[in-house]
Order: structure tokens, then sequence, then C-alpha cells
């Protein structure tokens, strides 16, 4: 088994070249990583270029400017960038804590909903001044995201419940419980005189919102993008420098070895997994106060699901969630560009599904040659004691 | 006006089908240890390519057909991927769903299917028993082959070798592998089976009930399903049984504030998913669920 410090190193910086060992040397092992990378990237490039050619008549390179410049071409358009990674980044961090403990959870959806209406009743409800409320309405987020994770916590330590068939369970009820503060006028609904009242929240006024960084027609970016690097940043350092990181590390590499050394399963599996929620339930809050400005039924629009993505993809690493969660945002910034060019905005959904799963395949495809390599190899050691075991057999 | 009571049982029916198509295929993959979280990618694939099967063909069999085989296609690219190489089936069936939700929206505005929809079927006398015979026995016929699928997936898994192989993967794969099964190979087989019938439920909402496809069409049924099969405790009779308390909630939903009943819709939406979770609180102990669902199974050296 490798040494602590090594797992941190391999998985914090680039834990994307540090696969099963294929290659004879160290650089063959990356030329074969990054080998594998760039075909599998030229391949989902490849089928979104052929569906493009064969769906409309704008050629895909005209498809990839328009991505272009609505995402990096300017300073409007990096910080309309950062801005969508925000959310997307502070939940994909969160589920990376859940996931280093050995915890899937498929609810970062439920928990952002609940984070955004805890977020709205603070903002809405307490009639607090704004230095006081904003703050609060981001706390009160994490503590919404959090419960929300902590009911999923507690049915898995108390009564034995699946996470992942709870958390999935638990997103709908969410859903539910956001449209349902959404159309009553004494709990979240906005009071306008139309009729019927549409199911929205009022809209966060100037004042209300949180700070931006920069002007436009110049760079611009909600303040909540520092919270995201702060965290980030954070994490990475305790998980990989703390006793509490180390505990929940070494939970999720050996469980049975974890807890014979005294590591609560429910106190750090389930403490991983309600901190996750409070991410979840921050990106939320950061969305409403920074971004959405509004409640809608829905209001989510998948960015839970991205950050679940993102930190998929990155695997254990918190750094590596960083230029993910950036490129998933430039797909929402670049995406609002396309409408320029006719191609529907949804060729979006398709690039980055083509790109997850370009990005899933070299891992376990090596995975896979690296455990075939070490059958036959023990395959062949075993035939080899076999045929040991003939000669003796002759001999006497 | 017809009598709310076989609107609202007319409705459930029709509510609950789609549904029951995907349902009988998720619990052969479930009871082979395959949580199947693309199910709502591949009824929404088999949604909209039945639509575009019915076009091109022009006939409504060949549009289920293709919704079927479109769901298909997802299950052995699902299957492949989670089950031949290892990467994590809830990373594969959450990326095919956002994947798939584009492709068909995509395409949707770069084609133009024409419509067409299944015929009704009046089944001869019992169709004019008061009350239920318009709401049962008078329907698309698509419906009806429900009537040969859920038997059919009982059969499958309980009283076939594969079943039981298959079963045997979901319990304890170790064993199965020890005992000369493949069991990815039939935990693969499980999941071309759901995708098959998930592609048919989808067809079947859109062929046979609406007509045409709309936008993100399953908006959610696909996850509806994985909850009923979680309501059910893994048996099909409950399973099925979750089926029509979401297809009848959703009844009920729709139709009782026409009937002037004021009620909160949300609420009655959550309920089937309340009961599911504390299903699970109240019967995890039992261990229903099989063993090793939603747990990997590399054949390995230790």
């Amino acid at each position: 088994m490798t040494v602590p410090d090594q797992v941190t190193q391999s998985e914090e910086i680039m834990p994307m070249l540090m696969g099963p060992k294929v290659g004879k040397t160290r650089a063959g092992n990356i030329a074969i990583n990054v080998g594998l990378y760039i075909v599998a990237f030229a391949a989902a490039f490849l089928l979104v270029s052929i569906l493009i050619l064969a769906t409309t008549t704008t050629s895909p390179w005209d498809v990839m400017h328009a991505l272009y410049t609505g995402s990096v071409s300017g300073w409007a358009a990096i910080g309309l960038t950062l801005e969508q990674a925000t959310p997307i980044l502070i939940v994909a961090i969160g589920v990376v804590i859940a996931n280093r403990a050995g915890t899937f959870t498929i609810g970062p959806q439920g928990q952002f909903l609940m984070g955004g209406l805890v977020a709205g009743f603070v903002m809405f409800k307490f009639g607090l001044p704004v230095p006081v409320a904003l703050p609060l309405c981001l706390v009160g987020g994490a503590i919404g995201g959090a419960i929300w994770a902590g009911i999923a916590a507690l049915l898995r330590y108390t009564r034995g419940v699946d996470v992942i068939i709870s958390t999935l369970l638990l997103n709908f009820v969410a859903l539910e419980l956001v449209d349902f503060c959404l159309n009553k006028i004494f709990l979240l609904q906005e009071n306008v005189p139309t009729s019927p009242k549409p199911p929205q929240s009022a809209q966060l006024t100037t004042g209300e919102r949180l700070p931006r960084i920069g002007h436009l027609p110049g760079f611009s970016v909600t303040s909540g993008v520092l919270i995201a690097i702060a965290l980030t940043v954070a994490v990475a350092f305790v998980l990989a420098r703390t006793k509490w990181g180390f505990r929940v590390r070494m939970l999720g590499l050996n469980p049975t070895a974890a807890q014979a050394a005294g590591v609560s399963m429910a106190l750090f599996g389930g403490g991983a997994l309600i901190l996750s929620g409070a991410f979840a339930g921050l990106a939320g809050g950061v969305w409403f106060a920074g971004i959405g400005l509004r409640l809608t039924p829905g209001f989510e629009g998948g960015l839970g699901g991205e950050g679940l993505l993102v930190a998929l993809i990155a695997r254990r690493s918190v750094i590596a969630t960083v230029p993910i969660a950036i490129f998933f945002g430039m797909l929402h910034s670049g995406g609002g560009y396309l409408a320029t060019t006719g191609v529907p905005t949804n060729i979006v959904d398709i690039i980055r599904g083509l790109v997850v799963l370009a990005a899933i395949m070299p891992p376990v495809i090596l995975h896979v040659w690296d455990n075939r390599r070490s059958l036959r190899v023990a395959r062949r050691s075993a035939q080899r004691a076999v045929a040991g075991a003939d000669l003796v057999e002759v001999a006497a | 006006m017809a009598n709310p009571v076989t609107t609202i049982l007319g409705s459930t029916m029709r509510l609950t089908a789609p549904l029951a198509f995907a349902a009988s295929g998720e619990y052969v993959a479930e009871r082979g240890g395959t949580l199947n979280i693309s199910l709502e990618g591949m009824m929404l694939g088999g949604a909209f390519f039945g639509v575009v099967g019915t076009s091109a063909f022009g006939n409504v069999f060949m549009g289920l057909v293709s919704g079927a085989v479109a769901g298909l296609v997802l299950g052995i690219i699902h299957a492949n991927l989670s089950h031949r190489l290892t990467a994590n089936t809830f990373v594969v069936g959450l990326t095919l769903n956002v994947l798939v939700l584009g492709l068909t929206s995509y395409l949707l505005e770069t084609m133009n299917p024409v419509s067409l929809q299944a015929g009704i079927i009046k089944v001869p006398l019992l169709h004019s028993l008061p009350i239920v015979g318009e709401a049962l026995f008078t329907n698309r016929w698509p419906m009806f082959l429900l009537l040969i699928i859920v038997p059919l997936s009982w059969y499958l898994v309980n009283r076939t070798r594969w079943g039981l192989e298959l079963r045997a993967c979901g319990e304890n794969p170790q064993a199965a592998d020890v005992s000369g099964i493949n069991v990815n190979k039939r935990r693969r087989q499980g999941l071309y089976y759901v995708g098959f019938m998930a592609g048919l439920g989808g067809a079947y909402l859109s062929v046979a009930e609406v007509g045409l496809f709309n936008q993100n069409m399953t908006a959610g049924r696909g996850f509806l399903v994985n909850a009923a099969v979680i309501f059910g405790g893994w048996r099909l009779a409950g399973i099925i049984g979750g089926c029509f308390l979401f297809g009848g909630t959703d009844a009920l939903r729709l139709a009782l504030p026409a009937l002037g009943y004021s009620i909160q819709p949300q609420l009655l939406i959550v309920l089937p998913y309340l009961f599911a979770i504390l299903a699970m609180c109240f019967f995890a102990k039992r261990n229903q669920a099989p063993a090793a669902l939603a747990k990997p199974f590399e054949r390995g050296l230790t």
C-alpha cells in the first residue's frame, strides 16, 4: 500500500496523469495517459462536429468560435464564465469531501434547492438590515443544505438506509417544498397585483445583492467567486494536512482499517456527507444572492447536478475541480452566445455529456489494462508453481 | 359528463402505464445489482426516437420498436462502460441523462416528425362494465403489452436459471463468480433488458398517449420509477403497486382542481416519495434490497 503522503501528492497535484502503471517507465506512463486523453477528447470533438454538420448548415468551427467568443474572448465574457462556474465549483468541492470519505451522494440538487430556499427566507422574511442579512443568508443556505444532507446521514447511520437512495428521494421532496413555498403569499411568493400570481419570489433589490467586483462592460463578477476560491484552498488544505482530513481520507481508502483505528464511521462519514450538503446549500445561497436574485420553481436548473459531475470527473482531487468547473462555466456563458449562429443552444448539453464521458474513459481503460496484466502475471506464476510441483512428484 | 371515478381511474391507468413498462425492466436490473440512474435518459430517448420512428416508418408499431431500440442502445452503452470497463455507474448514468436530454432537445429543433397515434382497443364485453369498463378496457393498444411484459419480467427473474444467476449476482457477486457465473455479463444483460423496456415505456408515452414529443417530455418519470422500485421493496407486485401510487397521485393532482376540490398539489406529489423514504426506514432492517445493489464487482487477486 502507498504511504498517506504519496497518496496526497498523487491525488492532489495531477490526479489525471497518475493512473495505474501501464507503461514501463514513469515518462512512458504519463505519455500513455496523455495519449488516451487526446484520443478521447478528439473522439468527442469529432462526434459533435459530425452532429453539427449533419443537422445544420453552420460549420463546427463557427460553433466553437461562438463558444469561445461568449466565454473567454474579453474581460466581460471571462467574468461571466467565472460567475457561472462559481456555484458549480462550490457544490463540487463539497462532493469531493464526501467522496474522499467514501460516501457517494446524488443529493446536491436537493441541497442546493434547500440552501437557496433558506437564503430566500432570510432575505425576505426576517426584515434584517442588509449588512447582517447577507452573511446570514449565506450561512442559512449552508445550514439548509446541511440539514437536508443530515436527514440522509441520520437515516444511513440509524436506520441503515442507503445514502444514494435517500438523497435521490430527498431531491424530489426539496423540489416540491420549493414549489410549495413559491405558491403561498404568506411564505415566499411575490405579491404582485396580477392574477394568477406567478409562482416566484420577489427580486433582490440592487442594495440587497452580494457586492460585485468590477463594472460592465469590463470585467464584472459576483463576490461569490471569492468565497469559492477561499473554500477551495481551505478544503484542499484541511483534507491534505489536518487530522480531520486524514481521518476522512483514511475512512474512504479503507473503512475497515479506519474503524479499527478508531475513526467513527457515523462521525466522519456522516460529517463529510453533512459538510457536502452545507457546500451545496451555500452554493444555492450564493447563486440566489449573487446570480439568480429571485427564486423560481426548480431554480437549481441543473447546477447541483453539474457540480456533482465536476466532482466525479475530478475524482478525489479538490484542485482539479477548479479547471473543470471553469470549463462547465464556459459552456454556460458560451452557450448563451450560440444563439447568434442559429445552432440550438442544447448543443452545449451534448458537448458537456460527451466531454464528461471522454474524461472518465482513460482512467477506466487503464484500470482494466492494469488489472488484466496483473491477472496474467498471477496466472503465469501459478502455472510455474504447478509445473514445479509436478517435477517434484515425478522425481519422487 | 363522465363519472369522476372513471375519469380519475382512466387517467391513472394512462399515467401509470409508461412507469410500469420501465419499472418491470428496472426490477430485473436492480435484482442483478445495478441501480440504474440512467432510466430517465432511456425513457426520454425512447420517447423521442419512438416519435421519429413512427414518422419515418409511418406506423406506430415500428415507432414503438424504434423507441425500445433507442433505450436498448443506451443500455448497451451504459452496461459496457460500467460493467465491462469499470466506470462508476452513477457517473455514467448522470452523464447519459444529460446527453440524452441535450440530444433530444437539439434534434427536436432540427427535425419535424409527423405525428401519428396508436389506435384505441375496446376489449369486447368488458368495456361496457360500469365505472371500470371505460377506464380499464378502453385504451391505446400498446398498454395491453403490459399484460405480457410484467409477467415475463417476473418469470425471467424468479423461474429461470438466468434469473437465479442474476439474483445471485445481485446478492453475493463473489459467490456467484466462484460458482462460474460471469457476474458483469449478467449485470450487462440486466441493463440491456431495462434499456429496452424503458425505451418502450418512453415510446408508449410519446407515441401511444400523447402523439408527439415535447422537450424533456419524461420530466423525471425515470427517477419516479427508481423510487417506485424502492417503494415496492424490490418485489414486482410492490413495484407495480408503487407505479399505480405515483400514477394515481399524478392523476388526482390533475383531476381534483377540475372537480372543484382545493388541494395542495405539491403535498400530493410529494406523498409517494415520503412513503418511499418511510418504507425504507421501517423496512430497511428486513434487508429487502439486493445485498450488492449499486456495488461494482471486479474480479481481482484479493
